[in-house]
């Protein structure tokens, strides 16, 4: 089979077909599988998981409608810069130099006049973020953010505060565990392929489950335990287990001797948290939590209470977090086969890691506009709070930001109170999207630099951690269908453009050679599986190696670094308020179909699931008179109604809470499929992008009420 | 009666619909029409109320005396000799819908894209080729399985899937 891809390889199986195989990278999602494309003709017609990789074929229904997405037209098809206002979608299109050169010709006005601070980038992380963090130090700017204050950065700077290192310095060790807990992780919704089927082949070896959660979801479903907690609650609830762990002497000891640090204060703070006090906090009966309590005592140390993903939620949720990596601490499960052993770098299994695009250009000695690391002490500087970046476009306070790219990013969409955030944006000189989908933030920018899908570009070499740590390339599988651009064909070209010679790379296979170099793996060793492992077995560390990176070299009750900043590591609890009469607690999550907002307007998932439905308990739908299936009016806090959506009623829901999927009620005229489809939950949370865990650094997003009527009320 | 089943392992099924997604995309289907079909049922109070989901995949049955094929005035709607596979012989289908009508469980499809009927055929390309079904295949927790009439899942997936999707339909 000739065509112009020139990584394609052959099975008996596609050759039998007519047909080329391409191993590559699933990019539906943030997980990014490792998958196998078939080609025919030069066209991608059909991809599953890699099979030689742990999936074995199997990936999502997003995974599968990749296709879909390459071949859909409703999407910026070439580079538009806009010639209205901001948000109205009037545009001009341009060719791929006339959008550069504009893009760099602003950059440089803008970064002339208030030098390279001046400019905030903003991504949604993940394992390709080294070019994007290169591009901005080339630029001279510490303002290189992800979307993280809105999903994980709780977890993270909970792990830090426990252990001294982040929340993917540990491993899930799903095989192995012998009870696994799930608080705000919906990980049979919320999915990543491989950690899923790992889940289920621990429970085939008799794993047990617990989830934590306001409502039956798809894994509670699975639950051997599952506790229908108030919303809220879920701080009280660990603390009560905690309590009973360390009365009942059932932690750890040997462990607890060896590897933490302040148990003393830890007993005092929960001296009076008993289940009973518990109960009446979260509604789960005392009985059960103590009952839990003991089962992980005994399934010691094959436990992982998972200490969560998207916990953007509540103004507690760092304490909910760090309560988990506590209880996993006082089963001696960190470090531990079957809890959460420690993942290894390349280093660790005496190889060399990747040698990164970063180091191209010196670190700005500039401080982030966002006040990380030098107001906000205590959280991590890497990928900063983007909200806080927003307060200083602003402001000007700490300085001026004029010029803001967003990376497949569409904060609009993620975060909370679409209108305060573009208030905020009016400060900027330049809003530039870089996106393959259309999406709110795209609409409302200056220049839309249209990406190819994952299809149809290559991304830069990956490095992932892990029990047998690998790095992974993803190729292009197709040429684009649309005039849309690689990654680093538009970061290299601005590169070019703005005289960072060292980055304005021609050729993928020169980065990829650049960064190979110090490691002894060439680009013919992905050919095999797509992948290259730095080890054959995985490894664990033996209890003697465990050392952690806190300042005490301990698991850390108390946090030296949050006291500093002020922040009680021990918090005590404050039960949440219980919504107004005749209103609801916002709550929102995920599904299997739908990676947020971006693939709602997918032909092949838009027919799966093209709409979201409000989940409302029985009880509180026949006091209000709403019937399953009834179409509903959802209204925020000041009584602005929010579009129809359609009730759930069941009794698999807390009576005080409203939950609906995240990423629907989309409102651009360019996705005839997503367009005036559900309810958005962000549009429902008012002032929502000023509330935030103090603590750990995450938007609290489910801190709002609302309150529905029946659509027909108002016609 | 077909060689093969395909069976659904409720305890592993997610709900997820990635079946009939990969279905789609190996047959190029159009919008509208699915050639297998995932139920969901829940959450229903299951054993000490928990909330419980009940989950089928449903492709052709591949019947041992297919109505589909009784029906059809061409005999492009077949039964394969060799392993008792259903396919419609597109060249022969007049797009009469004959089938559709016939079949008690709806499974053949009209597609207005070329005015035929058009079923599950239990991707026999891909069996020819020894490869899965691509439902099969691709599924995303492993909770489909191919299996033959030795297989005890294979009865049971008869008696019980038919049922089940009365109950839904
Ligand atoms: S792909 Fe598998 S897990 Fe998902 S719904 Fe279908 S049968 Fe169930
Ligand atoms: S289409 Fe219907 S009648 Fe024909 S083989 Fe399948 S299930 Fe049986
Ligand atoms: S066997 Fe093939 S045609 Fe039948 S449902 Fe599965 S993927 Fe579709």
């Amino acid at each position: 089979m000739l065509n112009q891809i020139s990584n394609g390889r052959q099975t008996p199986e596609a050759a039998m077909a007519g047909r080329q195989q391409v191993y590559s990278v699933c990019g539906m999602c943030s997980v990014r599988c490792p998958i196998v494309v078939e080609v025919e003709d030069g066209k991608a017609v059909r991809i599953e998981g890699n099979p030689k990789s742990p999936l074995k074929g199997s990936l999502c229904a997003r995974g599968a409608a990749g296709i879909a997405l390459e071949m859909d037209t409703e999407r910026p098809q070439r580079p538009l810069i806009r010639v209205g206002e901001r948000g109205e979608g009037t545009w001009r299109e341009a060719s791929w130099d006339e959008a550069l050169d504009y893009v760099a010709g602003k950059l440089k006005d803008i970064t002339a006049a208030h030098g390279g601070r001046s400019v905030l980038f903003s991504d949604r992380g993940g394992p390709f973020v080294d070019l994007h963090q290169a591009f901005m130090r080339g630029l001279g700017s510490p303002n290189y953010c992800n979307h993280d204050s809105a999903c994980a950065r709780n977890v993270q700077h909970a792990a830090k505060s426990v252990m001294g290192i982040g929340r993917k310095e540990v491993v899930y060790d799903y095989r192995n565990c012998k009870h696994l807990v799930l608080q705000t992780r919906n990980i049979l919704e919320a999915i990543n392929v491989a950690e899923a089927n790992a889940v289920l082949d621990g429970m085939e070896k008799g794993c047990k489950l617990s989830v934590v959660d306001i409502r039956a979801t798809y894994t509670a479903g699975k639950a051997d335990n599952f506790y229908m907690v108030r919303p809220g609650s879920d701080l009280a609830f660990n603390l009560a287990v905690i309590h009973v762990l360390i009365n009942e002497g059932l932690y750890n000891k040997p462990y607890v001797e060896a590897h933490v640090q302040d148990l003393d204060a830890l007993a005092r703070h929960v001296a009076t948290c008993t289940p009973q006090w518990a109960e009446g906090e979260t509604g789960v009966p005392a009985a059960a939590i103590t009952a839990l309590a003991r089962q992980l005592a005994e399934a010691a140390p094959n436990v992982i209470w998972h200490p969560g993903w998207m916990v953007a939620r509540y103004d507690d949720s760092f304490h909910v977090c760090r309560t988990a990596y506590i209880i996993n601490a006082l089963l001696g499960s960190i470090g531990a086969k079957g809890g959460l052993p420690i993942a290894n770098k390349p280093g660790d299994v005496g190889r060399k890691g990747l040698k990164k695009l970063v180091d191209l250009y010196p670190a700005p000695e500039e401080k982030r506009a966002d006040g990380v690391g030098w107001r906000h002490t205590q959280f991590d500087g890497g990928p900063g709070l983007i909200n806080l970046a927003y307060d200083a476009i602003a402001t000007g306070d700490p300085y001026p930001v004029k010029a803001y790219i967003c990376y497949r990013h569409d904060p609009l969409m993620a975060m909370p109170d679409a209108e305060a955030m573009k208030r905020k944006w009016e400060g900027l000189d330049l809003l530039v999207s870089v996106t393959f989908s259309w999406s709110d933030t795209a609409w409302h920018s200056d220049v839309v630099l249209p990406l190819s899908t994952y299809l149809s570009r290559e991304s830069i070499i990956a490095s992932k951690g892990g029990l047998k740590p690998q790095f992974f390339v993803r190729k292009r599988a197709m040429q684009p269908t649309l005039d849309t651009k690689a990654d680093w064909e538009i970061l290299c070209g601005l590169a070019r453009r703005l005289g960072m010679d060292k980055l304005a790379f021609d050729r993928i296979e020169d980065i990829w050679e650049y960064q190979l170099q110090p490691t002894g793996v060439t680009m013919a060793d992905f050919d095999a599986k797509g992948f290259v492992e730095l080890c054959d077995a995985p490894r664990y560390r033996e209890d003697a190696e465990l050392k952690f990176a806190t300042s005490s070299g301990k698991l850390e009750m108390i946090s030296p670094k949050w006291t500093k900043a002020g922040e009680p590591s021990l918090r005590p609890y404050a039960a949440p308020p219980a919504p107004p009469q005749g209103m609801f607690r916002i709550a929102f999550g995920r599904t299997a179909l739908h990676t947020q907002g971006h693939t709602v307007n997918n032909p092949l998932l838009a027919e799966q699931m093209p709409t979201n439905v409000a989940w409302i308990n029985t009880a509180r739908a026949a006091e209000l008179g709403i019937a399953d299936g009834e179409l509903l009016e959802v209204l925020d806090a000041r009584g602005t109604a929010a579009g129809r959506i359609r009730a759930f009623v069941t009794d698999f829901v807390h009576p005080e809470a409203l939950f609906m999927v995240h990423g629907f009620g989309h409102r651009l005229p360019v996705e005839s499929r997503a367009r005036g489809k559900g309810v958005a939950d962000q549009d429902l949370m008012p002032g929502g992008l000023e509330r935030y865990d103090r603590a750990g650094g995450g938007i609290s997003m489910q801190e709002h009420f609302v309150a529905v009527r029946k659509a027909a009320a108002r016609a | 009666m077909s060689t093969y089943c395909i069976v659904t392992d409720e305890r592993r099924c997610i709900s997820c619909k990635a079946c009939e997604v990969h279905c789609k995309v190996k047959n190029a289907m159009p919008v509208g029409i699915k050639l297998g079909e995932h139920f969901t049922e829940g959450p229903v109070p299951g054993p000490n109320g928990a909330p419980l989901y009940r989950t089928l995949y449903m492709p052709c049955f591949h019947c041992e005396q297919p109505e589909c094929v009784d029906v059809c005035p061409t005999g492009a709607m077949t039964k394969r000799e060799a392993d008792g596979i259903v396919h419609v012989v597109a060249d022969d289908c007049i797009g009469c819908g004959a089938c559709l009508e016939a079949c008690p469980w709806h499974i053949p499809q009209w597609n207005e894209d070329g005015d035929k009927a058009v079923k599950c055929d239990l991707c026999m390309d891909r069996i020819d080729a020894g490869l899965k079904p691509a439902c099969v295949t691709g599924c995303t927790t492993h909770a489909l399985a191919l299996v033959g009439q030795d297989d005890p899942r294979y009865e049971e997936q008869r008696k019980r899937a038919p049922q089940r999707v009365l109950a839904e339909r």
